[in-house]
């Protein structure tokens, strides 16, 4: 590999005229391509001179094959110089800051020196238009300047005050470059301009580059014919017009046409260069695309910088759709049969493996069925050659091995690939999985790996790469398989464990004292690999009986002690600890689940203390087998009772609903009262608010209140027998607040935390009496989604969850630039052993990592040490 | 209409200190650097101004941080490129 070297510097220029003749191998005149045997016109546009792209043919100027010639420039003389549009700043600049009839900088050597600094100490500015004032007189030859106009995308005009009127006076590109020439070099300097390498006038262009046939090749559709690149349909527009001109000079045209078209020539040379100038119509296609010039090659997401030079594509990859599978732990991966005998690790043969290499070989590339040994694809000799294997030669290669050949085995099960969801924003989305193969047509996936991944099954598809070499493989398993990632450097918590039924079925196994038979017991507990059941919990008519608490404890690492509060937990002021009538008070000792319930706190992916206690205290292979052991006890234990929901799930009884109707009527009749009040002129505005401010928040604090009592009544009839408050207490999905929008009353809707107001005049809707002030003229819904919305209702529910979705998408949007602006700002960052964080080039970015060299997954939930943690274990006892 | 406010007063802004020349050198061959590779900071950023250091000068700042309570930063003092 060669050594990574320090660039000096880079020099920046343009190219002359004389450059481009130089470096021009053939004059163009013709603007046709092919002649009608389809072979390339001599000084046309695909001259053999610049280049070959057909197979066959050789190139007139190198004498090589198509695949070796790299392309050669020619050259177009322009009838008349045209401007570059890329410089037209700089021209801009130029003709403002010198003189019209002298060339020289309008400033006296004192004033340069003011902005530049002196000769030794050079380190002032460069001059600008600013440094310049308008309409000056030349101090090197008193001529009067006048000011320049410059009108997008080329235009360059005087301004001359004739008879007390300004009229402009409009300068060809050909005056603009005598004056250009004008300047001196030693002037040119202070303006920033190197005039060695980038002589002013040269951005005017006299001649213009060909570029090789080998960067716009033509292509041979279906049909035989030939489509021709966007560049060289841009250089044809140039050639005819160019040609024309000429022919209009030679034969001394009027002033008139020859303007016009010089102005086209303008046009076409413009848009050839770019052509998305602005105030510049783009060139288009026949069909009405814009074409794609020189500009636009470069330009953007897929240009040649950011698409081509520092875009990276691999092989050994492969993409399908994701599918959930509980069965599988957590660091597996189900892959797809149709992959795995596509996908390929080479393995050398030696003395030890050659047998079952040889075995492989005989397998060849079909892999009869999930179970049979993997196959192989290519064998390779030790002389590079590659043999695929077929049907045929199964038998033969086999035989031939010996150590020092190279065989492409497929993968099987074990093999570590690294598996990679879009968009990859942190560590964890890519990580290492062991292979699985599977039927089917889906990469298969523990629903607890989720969260990382931020994945869900409504179509996502998700990405495998197969390391190819030991190296690859152990770095990959060590640094980045998903037991190293339980963890998350953001919190440093776990950010793997339970999701949605996990939490619900985990709830409702251990929620409050149940007792099970032996059979449902090992139901349970049935894939969790336990050994031996313990002594039963009580025995009734001689039929023993296990807890749910003694179940779930099965799968508890023996010495675990905690103590702690569950999701479900209301934080009452003082707590009953054991006797909390919700079961929220969690005690384990000894790896026993004494009291409480687990939820969402103790095992969800982002909280999870007790997946975090065991990385602490254990590791995370022991964690690892926690998850999986959690994944598959909670399924089963959702399984065991069932949990759906359905619309009949929302319904209250007969006195919840009057309850519900009263609270909402005494709420309305409460906001009339305000208005009243209001409008009366009595309501006293709270401090550094207008009365209608004030009463704003009053007649929202009303309605907030009402749907909360709403929410309360109908939360008095629906126990944990309902599955949404199973779902909401639990910590799995949705909240009280969800519960009380289906079964109670929806609530205010608001537009940028304000009622709703906008609309016609004085009022939201022509339903309503101008200056209504009431709850439902301003977006109170007083329905649930159960019992359904009248029309002014959903209107004014729609407008605001338009709101949010315009929200979404603004945020992501905007936090997915940020994030791409940060992690250009921070890649290669790295820890140095001294504990400072350095770049690539050794200047230190922070003197010690984080400030206080803590690694964030080695922390405890931010703090070094976890000292609550500690004693508690020791204890056994809340602190 | 100008009233002087010293920016050093300010809660928000840290403690900013110029550092000495045996200071510098025992900061550099600390983490065996040259001052190229210390973090940089404008002469004209008004902690600077206040307190006098001068282009080539380093200065240290203490500030309160979120993780380890306070920490202590280097900063070389550069001049501001202009535009």
């Amino acid at each position: 590999m060669p050594s990574p070297k320090r660039i000096g510097r880079i020099q920046f220029g343009l190219l002359s005229p004389k450059e481009i003749r130089e470096m021009s191998v053939r004059k163009i005149i013709w603007a046709d391509t092919y002649d009608d045997d389809g072979f390339p016109y001599p000084q046309g546009l695909m001259d053999l001179n610049l280049g070959v792209i057909d197979p066959g043919l050789r190139c007139k100027t190198c004498d090589q094959k198509a695949s070796e010639c790299p392309g050669h420039f020619g050259h177009i003389e322009l009838a008349k110089p045209v401007i570059h549009v890329g410089y037209t700043r700089l021209i801009r600049k130029l003709l403002r800051v010198t003189c019209r009839a002298c060339g020289r900088v309008l400033l006296s050597p004192e004033e340069i020196e003011k902005v530049v600094g002196t000769e030794d100490d050079q380190t002032g500015d460069i001059l600008s238009e600013k440094d310049v004032k308008k309409e000056r007189v030349c101090p090197h030859c008193g001529e009067q300047q006048l000011k320049i106009n410059f009108e997008k995308p080329t235009t360059f005009s005087e301004v001359v005050v004739e008879d007390g009127k300004k009229v402009e006076h409009k300068l060809t590109p050909a005056d603009i470059r005598a004056r250009m020439e004008k300047i001196p070099n030693e002037d040119l300097i202070p303006l920033g301009i190197n005039p060695d390498v980038a002589r002013p006038e040269w951005t005017i262009l006299t001649v213009l580059p060909v570029p090789p046939v080998t960067m716009r090749p033509s292509i041979i559709l279906e049909n035989g014919q030939r489509s021709e690149d966007d560049l060289t349909h841009k250089l044809v527009d140039i050639i005819r017009i160019n040609q024309r001109f000429k022919e209009n000079q030679d034969a001394g045209a009027p002033q008139l046409i020859i303007e016009d078209l010089w102005e086209l020539l303008q046009y076409h040379v413009t848009t050839y260069l770019d052509n998305e100038v602005a105030g510049c119509p783009p060139a288009r296609h026949r069909s009405g695309r814009p074409l794609k010039t020189l500009s636009q090659r470069l330009k953007g997401k897929d240009g040649r910088f950011r698409g081509s030079l520092s875009g990276k594509r691999v092989n050994f990859s492969s993409r399908t759709v994701i599918s959930p599978d509980p069965n599988l732990s957590v660091s597996q991966v189900g892959v797809p049969r149709a992959v795995a005998n596509e996908m390929t690790i080479p393995v050398r043969v030696t003395p030890y493996n050659i047998e079952e290499l040889r075995q492989i070989v005989r397998t060849g590339p079909v892999r009869p069925d999930v179970n049979a040994p993997c196959g192989a694809n290519y064998v390779i000799r030790p002389d590079n050659r590659r043999l695929r294997l077929g049907a045929d030669n199964l038998d033969t290669v086999a035989d031939m091995i010996e150590p020092g050949y190279t065989v492409e085995r497929q993968l099987r099960d074990n093999d570590v690939v690294l598996f990679n969801r879009q968009p990859s924003l942190h560590r964890m989305s890519i990580m290492a999985h062991r292979v699985k193969v599977m039927e089917g047509r889906t990469f298969r996936l523990n629903p607890a790996v989720c969260p990382p991944y931020n994945a869900d099954f409504d179509g996502d598809e998700m990405n495998m790469h197969v390391p190819q070499t030991e190296e690859a493989r152990a770095e990959a398993f060590i640094l980045i398989s998903v037991q190293e990632n339980i963890l998350s450097p953001r919190f440093g918590g776990p950010i793997i464990g339970g999701i949605h039924d996990h939490v619900s079925g985990i709830f409702m196994l251990t929620h409050d004292l149940r007792w099970f038979t032996k059979d449902d017991a090992l139901y349970l507990l049935r894939y969790s690999g336990i050994e031996h059941m313990p002594k039963p919990g009580k025995v009734e008519d001689g039929v023993e009986y296990w807890s749910n608490k003694q179940v779930f404890s099965q799968i508890l690492p023996e010495h675990l002690n905690m103590v702690f509060h569950a999701s479900s937990c209301q934080n009452c002021d003082t707590c009953k600890k054991e006797m909390c009538e919700r079961d929220a008070y969690v005690r384990i000792i000894d790896g026993q689940l004494e009291v409480g319930t687990i939820d969402k706190k103790a095992i969800g992916a982002f909280d999870g203390q007790i997946v975090n206690r065991i990385i602490r205290q254990q590791g995370m292979h022991r964690a690892t087998n926690f998850i999986d052991d959690l994944t598959k006890l909670s399924i089963r234990a959702i399984m065991l009772d069932g949990f759906s929901f359905g619309i009949d799930d929302e319904d209250l009884s007969k006195t919840e609903y009057g309850q519900i109707d009263e609270v909402l009527r005494n709420a309305a009749t409460d906001v009339d009262r305000r208005i009243r009040i209001y409008e009366d002129g009595q309501l006293e505005p709270m401090p550094g608010r207008t009365v209608e401010e004030t009463l704003e928040m009053q007649i929202m604090q009303v309605l907030g209140k009402a749907r909360d009592l709403t929410g309360q009544i109908a939360g008095r009839h629906l126990g944990l027998g309902n599955s949404a408050v199973v779902m909401a207490v639990s910590g799995a999905r949705g909240s009280m607040l969800n519960l009380t929008q289906m079964a109670g009353c929806i609530g205010q809707q608001s537009v940028r935390g304000e009622r709703i107001v906008r609309g016609y005049d004085d009022r939201t809707l022509p339903h309503f009496k101008k200056g209504d002030r009431g709850s439902d003229a301003h977006g109170f819904i007083q329905h649930s989604y159960k019992g359904g919305l009248n029309p002014t209702e959903f209107f004014f529910h729609a407008i605001g969850g338009r709101e949010g979705l315009v929200d979404t998408a603004v945020r992501t949007s905007q936090s997915g630039y940020l994030q791409r602006r940060m992690i250009n700002a921070l890649q290669d960052l790295k820890v140095a052993y001294d504990g400072t964080v350095r770049s690539t080039g050794g200047k230190i970015i922070q003197f010690q990592y984080g400030e206080d060299n803590t690694d964030p997954t080695r922390s405890a939930f931010g703090d070094p040490v976890d000292v609550k943690g500690i004693v508690e274990s020791i204890l056994k006892e809340e602190c | 209409m100008s009233t002087k406010l010293n920016v050093l007063d300010h809660v928000m802004v840290p403690d900013h200190k110029i550092m000495s020349d045996e200071e510098v050198s025992e900061l550099l061959s600390r983490y065996n650097i040259t001052t190229d590779h210390l973090p940089k900071i404008y002469n004209d950023d008004p902690a600077v101004k206040t307190i006098g250091a001068e282009v080539d000068n380093v200065i240290k700042v203490i500030r309160a941080s979120h993780t380890a309570g306070r920490a202590e930063a280097y900063r070389l003092v550069i001049k501001r490129p202009k535009k």
